[in-house]
């Protein structure tokens, strides 16, 4: 048995334990949008977040994420709540065909989160194991640039209303 | 109407005529019933709109949408004659249908970039017709004269009041449904040529848009095929009885390709799949490896009594060639390459009774139809396609081969059987574009004219291998299958002997003026299956012109762009978009340290596109910083939408330009995935500015022509940096 947490939920496998990740969340879990691409890491259709890293779960072994936090494109936000990603991403029609792009959002989310203020060659090296064959790349390393400005705004809102800071001033 | 598109009328016109005219009729329903379930209540005008009673406006598409976007811009169509906002129509994807058939091909299939400009007005029409029913049915209802009714969002307006749709369909289902009813003109659009997010943005940034794969029926089992290395080898024997002791293997099954390993899981299956032995039987596809097909399509190229078909001849051929003050003569080479789509194939069949439902994303809902039904021995009305989103097509998915192994698995094991191809399988089970040798020849006078093109072209057809498999599945039912297969083979010697494959020579002579023209295509076809690949002819057809244009300019001592010019006085569409891209590139304008600009022009699909490349090179590397593309396609509907084809066309062409070719060696497939077949990945990829021209005529196709200038604009840009000139593709820098 293999327990993880699965897009903030605890769940538990009983399955081959060479079973990739990627097939264990789309067939077992039934949650579609992670894709397959290749099957050996070079694509990132799959990508997830493991422990907050982007991860090619396709050559990942379920036995590997026992006690890990893994996040799918489901976990990253919803149709009526959208990540700060997501919204650029429909703002600016970013996908085409679209297969890549949960891929392409959870390699960029887990770049934003450690890096809220990338440089070209940044969002390039965090996103250079993502393919898109449609050569949608011009536009998401500008959604990417967009919403890294809303992020960063948005915290620096957070911070300035942060009711521990008025504490510490009163 | 540049030469062009009339050449790509011709050519599916006959490719159609081929396609369905060998084939006796068509076994789909008749045209008396509508091509979705009906809704109670709802008003059905025709098979692509209902009207529900609450208001609801659903659209049935009949294009397949893997990315081109057509799902926005029919639906921009429905939504501008019905007066209703776009992102409030419920779009579904239309199932088998005679109305859905694509009024350009004669089958319901999407493809060569037509899906815009052959539904344009038939869409259009359909929804003024139901928005006039519903005017009709209004005034009657409301008592008032029909012109006092006004149509806007979705509501009828009369007299302050709004009424929504839906109360207005009980009566116009029972009243005479409008034919030929006025369409909105130019003027009053206020949905065509908005720039707007594409309608299906959203469930692409969410991992909520379906995709074949992503198909579950109740008691799914998975499959994995094993083939054969060398495409078309028959199956000796097999020995799978360590397979079927692996974990969750259920079943195994044999083939006419291949042997499929059935299991509860993907993996289970995939893993026992290495596990099956084969023996295979040695094709002549066998005797050919990557080396041999060049020397090989050279020596027929050498070879004068060879003579091929004739593709074009005007004037006086090339009779007068060599009175010519320059006469400029270049071999080029263009390999064979994989689609590559980003969603491996797949096939997902459930089966209950003798009914069979197929779930899978298909550029020919027609043709994976009629697969179930010619290879799975189904009726033809007991075959129902659910058609999902494509994640990628370029012109591979809707050929049938993906739906013959599933049904034929489903079938033997009485299972509902999901087919996933591994990237791996996808790469070496392709239908490839087609390898081709060209010897280019043209004559120009001491002032830069060209007065005579001839061109001698060598390499495999693809219409004849697509008519291998689409006849098999699109002939009616009644025909006996062993006559079907024969005459689907017919193509290949139809192709070799008696008419020039349209598709081989497209874009290779039309663009320019020359007097004389002489264009002739020698069949030479080791046998590895080929098939539409994204612009198919004008990919490669258009690396040669262009880069042969620079030639002869060079040679003539006069400039790029002014050679282009003065050789093209009767085609203003491409010549309006060279003047565009030049402008806004700044054509001869100094640019940095090392960049060089090279320019590329080239009509297809009815559009006009012109690309200047701002590349250099360090040491051997190729690297392209900037493409900005002008493109003429006509009448836009959503410009946000040409723009990402032609940045798509312009990536999928740099791709291919950098880094593609499948090689063989002793007929196997040596690609495999993306470590040896690599993509161009965001580091690698360029700046893209795309201008699009104003224009009212009618629309022309965007999704595939951004991709033919490519090729050649790099390739005449690194020419200008290294002085090499690179006549092969891929290229590469000695």
């Amino acid at each position: 048995m293999i327990n993880f947490q699965l897009n903030n939920s605890s769940v538990e496998v009983d399955l081959e334990p060479d079973t990739p990740l990627l097939w264990v969340v789309r067939d077992h879990f039934k949650l579609k949008g992670s894709k397959f691409g290749c099957g050996m890491g070079l694509c990132g259709a799959c990508t997830m977040h493991v422990n907050g890293e982007a991860v090619r779960t396709c050559t990942l072994p379920v036995s590997a994420v026992q006690g890990a936090v893994i996040t799918s494109i489901e976990g990253l936000g919803a149709v009526d709540n959208l990540h700060p990603l997501q919204q650029v991403w429909v703002e600016q029609s970013v996908a085409q065909c679209g297969y890549c792009q949960s891929g392409q959002l959870m390699s960029a989310s887990a770049l934003l989160n450690k890096n809220p203020n990338p440089s070209d060659a940044d969002i390039e090296a965090a996103m250079n194991g993502n393919i898109c064959r449609c050569g949608t790349y011009g536009r998401i390393k500008s959604a990417i640039k967009s919403a890294a400005q809303t992020m960063r705004a948005q915290v620096s809102m957070v911070e300035t209303f942060d009711p521990a800071n008025v504490e510490v001033k009163q | 109407m540049n030469k062009t598109s009339l050449t790509r009328r011709r050519f599916l016109l006959s490719t159609g005529a081929i396609a369905t005219g060998l084939i006796v009729g068509c076994s789909t329903a008749t045209a008396k019933t509508k091509g979705y379930a009906g809704i109670a209540g709802a008003f059905e005008p025709n098979s692509f709109i209902q009207i529900t009673a609450d208001n609801q406006v659903i659209f049935y598409l009949p294009s397949s949408e893997m990315g081109q976007g057509i799902l926005d811009g029919l639906t921009t169509l429905v939504a501008e004659e019905l007066r209703v906002d776009p992102t409030a129509i419920d779009v579904r994807h239309a199932s088998l249908h005679e109305d859905y058939k694509n009024p350009e091909m004669g089958m319901q299939g999407t493809g060569g970039s037509n899906a815009t400009r052959a539904q344009f007005l038939p869409i259009r029409q359909a929804a003024a017709d139901t928005a006039a029913a519903i005017r009709n049915a209004a005034a009657r209802q409301l008592n008032q004269p029909v012109d006092t009714l006004l149509l806007a969002d979705g509501h009828v307006t009369v007299d302050g009041q709004r009424y929504g749709f839906g109360q207005f369909v009980a009566l116009a289902s029972a009243m005479p449904i409008p034919e030929n009813s006025p369409l909105r003109s130019p003027e009053q659009f206020d949905q065509i040529g908005r720039e707007r997010p594409r309608l299906d943005t959203l469930a692409k940034s969410t991992g909520t848009a379906v995709f074949g794969i992503d198909a579950e029926v109740e008691n799914l089992y998975r499959a994995v095929v094993v083939r054969s290395p060398v495409l078309g080898a028959a199956l000796q024997s097999f020995d799978a009885s360590a397979a079927l002791k692996q974990s969750g293997v259920v079943d195994v099954v044999e083939l006419r390709n291949g042997v499929a390993v059935v299991a509860q899981s993907y993996w289970q299956a995939r893993k026992a799949a290495a596990a099956v032995e084969l023996d295979w039987d040695k094709p002549e596809l066998t005797s050919w490896s990557s080396d041999d097909i060049y020397k090989r399509f050279t020596d027929t190229l050498n070879d004068k009594s060879q003579k091929g078909l004739e593709c074009c001849e005007e004037g006086e051929g090339d009779k007068l060639l060599d009175q010519a003050q320059h006469v400029v003569e270049a071999d080029y080479y263009a390999p064979y390459l994989a689609h590559a789509t980003m969603e491996p194939l797949n096939c997902t069949v459930a089966v209950e009774g003798d009914s069979c439902a197929v779930y899978l994303g298909t550029q020919s809902v027609q043709a994976s139809a009629g697969a179930a039904v010619y290879y799975g021995d189904f009726d033809a009305d007991k075959v129902k396609v659910h058609p999902a989103f494509l994640g990628g097509g370029f012109g591979r998915r809707g050929l049938g081969d993906d739906v013959a192994e599933a049904v034929v698995i489903a079938k033997k094991t009485g299972r509902n059987i999901q087919v996933v191809w591994s990237r791996e399988d996808d790469m070496s089970n392709d239908f490839y574009r087609p390898a081709a040798l060209v010897r280019m020849q043209a004559g120009v006078s001491e002032r830069g004219v060209i007065e005579t093109w001839a061109v001698r072209r060598v390499g495999p057809n693809v219409m004849d291998h697509v008519l291998d498999q689409w006849v098999d599945v699109l002939a009616p039912d009644y025909l006996n299958k062993g006559f079907v297969d024969w005459l689907s083979k017919l193509g290949r010697p139809l192709f070799k002997r008696f008419v020039a494959d349209p598709s081989s020579a497209d874009g290779i002579y039309a663009d320019y003026d020359a007097p004389n023209k002489a264009v002739r295509h020698v069949t030479q076809d080791p046998g590895l299956r080929t098939g539409f690949w994204r612009s198919v002819g004008h990919s490669s057809n258009a690396f040669f012109k262009e880069s042969f244009i620079d030639e002869l300019a060079q040679r003539a001592g006069i400039d790029e762009l002014q050679f282009r010019l003065a050789n093209m006085q009767n085609n203003p569409r491409l010549t309006k978009a060279t003047e565009m891209v030049a402008a806004k590139a700044g054509w001869g304008k100094p640019l940095p340290e090392g960049h060089f600009h090279g320019l590329a022009i080239h009509s297809s699909f009815g559009s006009a596109v012109a690309q200047i490349a701002e590349v250099s090179v360090a040491g051997t590397k190729i690297v392209v910083h900037k493409v900005t593309a002008a493109i003429d396609c006509g009448m836009v509907v959503n410009p946000g939408i040409v723009r990402d084809q032609v940045e798509g066309g312009i990536m999928y062409g740099l791709t291919a330009a950098l880094f593609g070719e499948i090689t063989l060696v002793d007929g196997v497939v040596q690609q495999s995935n993306f470590h040896n077949y690599p993509m161009l990945r965001m580091a690698d990829a360029p700046e893209v500015e795309v201008h699009i021209v104003d224009s009212q005529e009618h629309p022309e196709g965007v999704g595939e022509p951004g991709l033919p200038p490519l090729a050649p604009a790099v390739a005449n840009a690194v020419f200008k940096a290294s002085g090499q000139r690179l006549r092969h593709l891929p290229l590469r820098l000695s």
